[in-house]
């Protein structure tokens, strides 16, 4: 009697276990919990605390709301600091980091160019290694004293040696050239793939129209390049006003007369050096807020809002 | 459609559980390895009564420590040995581990705030030490050690790190300041370093030094704020007054700073290779004859016989020079508070430790002996192992302590207040950059900078 007693209810179980795994239902969330799970962990429940957090003064023990006091903080001379370093750097990464790797994708794809899958590989090896190793062989090269790579460089064109990191145009120009040197291979690949896509009949009836080679670019390539250029501002806009560790490896975040602090480096800063989380959060969320409004504003001035007719 | 938020809430609940189960699993090795060690402590010390045993060796308790600097750390371990000499029954284990200045204030902040993953003592550099002071102090008091040796220490190395009439933190040094002569390039240009008593002295004989050897007199710090922390200090002011208040922007202040601008107008200082003294650039420019002085406090004794060996023999130490006749000739710069973090299951050892290394005579002859630090007890400053040689007396020459016992009631005390932190990093990275290297309005850059932090 007992043994049967038992057995009914577990055939039960399985049963309704083996339903349950089997459902419709069911099956979808298996499969992303782990997604879910980790959204709701790192970035929903962070996110939502920054929120909560840039209203309060935050200390050991001592957590409490003071209103607004962190945003009425922010206007102040190091934070415009801030804001003009991180806009400075993003409008120069853009400058760069767009029309460059677009035109060296359009010769790399190009079957006229020599060895193009080596040049390929050449120009993406610096996406693989990480900033801070290229940052302070970077800071080694551009270093003060005379015999530093860059200096000897610029002491055959007679031009004295430069104190590359203290002065803001020259610390400037050696933050966009590490970008470049890194960002580049990835913009390549992206309009590379987007180039792929372009149906070659466009080219050949151009071609029997009489269109000669800078007409096929301007009136086939670019125009049909333009969805992948606009997710590329997009990413890159934000890579430029989240910029950090980039000036961290060159300065430690002390950078001489600010002039390598940036929105996120200001933020670490009043965040894990002076110990002010509620002030650093108030930044952060500026941060967010402002990258939006650019965002928004460049896509709607091309257009992506529109829609299709 | 009614089951699925039921579903979700089972899924929820059972992802909960696990990452419970993680966090208790990563807490847990550290806690059952404090307190196993504290067990065993404890249980050896009842043991003390007569047992017919021989006395059993005690299991050592781990303590960790973490600093931001080698020679510390080195220090430590050392004390830690004879700790383990002096005191069989409670033997320790230190553990200490050296990181980077930045990254170390920065990561205690955060494993204090949240709670995980604080050693058992830090070594907290003064200027970011007021971090640690708010909201629910996380810091152990320290006045049941401190106390009872209060008469024998300079008061003003452990008053820096107190609040409310409690002390959190050791110091390990009085910090004066003096001037490092390069004696051999003194001598050539006929200088002797006893004559110059003001500072307008120190400017006359930099310029015949400058006429002679073609040298500049001394460097200017453009992004380190000891130099003219030191100045401003030798004339009563400071970033900061005894309330907290920001006076960065005093004439006192911006007279100083002009000082320094005019050094450089005229020749007889340059401003220091690197931007500061703790730099490689700058260590190899003074090792190479660079500069016939520099002002710096007496801990900066062991960056020359470590890392600049050639000028060996060549400086002598005298006091600053004084703004005016019968002025100040030290100041009492920089320092190291040594805290026990609250929330340590060994908190009480580890207090013991850090007074035996710290308060202690013995510590503070062997901090002289090993670390050439001014140390803060008063007592041991005339006994005869200060007058030993060692490696900073075959460096700079003997009775090092002389110059120190000159100037010990010349030295104003430093206001460490809440916005220390913030005015330290703005002093040394903002004002005294723009206003000397990049040649801006002294009053103004000041006045901008402590604009800010008065906000």
């Amino acid at each position: 009697m007992r043994v049967v007693s038992t057995a009914v209810p577990h055939r039960k179980i399985t049963h309704t276990l083996r339903s349950l795994l089997y459902s419709q239902r069911f099956a979808p969330f298996l499969f992303v919990w782990p997604f879910i799970v980790t959204f709701l962990l790192f970035f929903a429940y962070p996110a939502v605390n920054t929120v909560v957090m840039s209203f309060q003064l935050v200390l050991p023990g001592d957590v409490r709301f003071i209103g607004f006091e962190n945003y009425h903080k922010l206007w102040n001379a190091q934070f415009r600091q801030a804001l003009i370093v991180s806009t400075k750097y993003t409008f120069w990464t853009l400058l760069v980091l767009i029309p460059v790797p677009l035109v060296l994708a359009v010769f790399l794809n190009s079957k006229l160019v020599l060895a193009r899958n080596f040049f390929r590989s050449v120009l993406f090896v610096p996406a693989l290694t990480s900033v801070v190793v290229a940052g302070v062989i970077f800071r080694l090269i551009f270093g003060e004293v005379e015999g530093s790579v860059m200096n000897t460089i610029v002491g055959w064109f007679g031009i004295p040696a430069q104190k590359w990191l203290f002065h803001s145009e020259t610390g400037m120009l050696v933050l966009v050239l590490l970008a470049s040197w890194r960002w580049m291979g990835i913009n390549i690949v992206y309009f590379l793939s987007a180039l792929q896509n372009i149906p070659k009949e466009l080219y050949e009836s151009a071609e029997i129209d009489g269109a000669g080679v800078f007409d096929k670019f301007w009136k086939i390539t670019l125009p049909l390049l333009k969805p992948i250029t606009i997710y590329v501002l997009t990413i890159s806009i934000y890579g430029g006003f989240a910029m950090f560790t980039e000036s961290y490896v060159f300065w430690t975040n002390n950078s001489p007369g600010d002039i390598g602090l940036t929105i996120v480096g200001y933020l670490y800063k009043q965040g894990f050096e002076f110990f002010e989380l509620g002030y650093g959060s108030a930044i952060g969320i500026t941060l967010l807020a402002l990258i939006l409004a650019i965002n928004i504003v460049q896509l709607k001035f091309f257009g992506l809002f529109r829609k299709e007719s | 459609m009614g089951k699925q938020p039921k579903v979700l809430a089972v899924l929820l609940s059972a992802m909960t559980l696990m990452l419970g189960a993680c966090t208790g699993g990563t807490a847990n090795p550290a806690t059952v390895d404090n307190a196993s060690g504290k067990a065993v402590a404890d249980a050896n010390n009842s043991d003390a009564e007569p047992s017919t045993d021989a006395p059993k060796p005690a299991a050592p308790t781990k303590l960790a420590l973490w600093t931001f600097q080698e020679v510390h750390a080195k220090y430590y371990n050392g004390m830690a040995e004879s700790w383990n000499a002096a005191n069989p029954n409670k033997p320790i284990e230190l553990e200490v581990t050296t990181l980077p200045d930045a990254d170390m204030h920065s990561k205690l902040l955060i494993s204090l705030q949240s709670g995980v993953g604080a050693p058992d003592l830090s070594d907290i550099e003064i200027s970011k030490f007021p971090n640690f002071l708010r909201g629910d102090i996380p810091l152990a008091e320290l006045n049941d050690v401190i106390d009872p040796v209060k008469d024998n220490i300079v008061q003003a190395r452990v008053d820096m790190y107190a609040k409310d009439g409690k002390y959190y933190g050791v110091d390990f040094h009085v910090g004066a300041s003096v001037m490092y002569y390069n004696k051999e390039i003194l001598d050539q240009a006929g200088v002797n370093a006893d004559d110059i008593v003001t500072w307008a002295d120190f400017v006359e004989a930099g310029k015949t030094v400058l006429a002679k050897t073609g040298k500049p007199m001394t460097a200017v710090e453009t992004i380190g704020e000891w130099q003219f922390w030191q100045m401003i200090s030798q004339q009563g002011s400071d970033f900061l007054d005894a309330d907290g208040n920001v006076i960065l922007d005093n004439e006192i202040n911006v007279k100083t700073v002009d000082f320094l601008k005019q050094m450089i107008k005229d020749e007889v200082a340059v401003i220091a290779p690197g931007g500061k003294y703790h730099t490689e650039d700058f260590y190899g420019f003074m090792n190479g004859g660079g500069a016939a002085a520099i002002a710096m406090p007496m801990w900066f004794m062991g960056r020359f016989t470590d890392y600049m060996p050639d000028l060996s023999g060549k400086m002598i130490i005298r006091p600053l020079p004084s703004w005016e006749p019968g002025g100040n000739r030290s100041a009492g710069m920089g320092g190291t508070g040594t805290a026990v973090i609250k929330s340590s299951p060994n908190a009480e050892l580890a207090k013991e430790f850090l007074a035996y290394t710290k308060l202690s005579k013995e510590g503070n002859i062997e901090i002289w002996k090993q670390l050439g630090f001014d140390p803060i007890r008063k007592d041991v400053w005339e006994l005869p192992e200060l007058k030993e040689e060692n490696k900073f007396t075959a460096y700079f020459g003997t009775n090092l302590f002389d110059t120190l016992m000159e100037v010990k009631d010349e030295i104003h005390t430093v206001n460490i207040k809440d916005k220390t932190p913030q005015i330290n990093a703005a002093v040394k990275t903002i004002a005294l950059f723009q206003a000397i290297q990049e040649g801006k309005d002294t009053l103004t850059t000041l006045k901008t900078v402590a604009d800010v932090i008065r906000k």
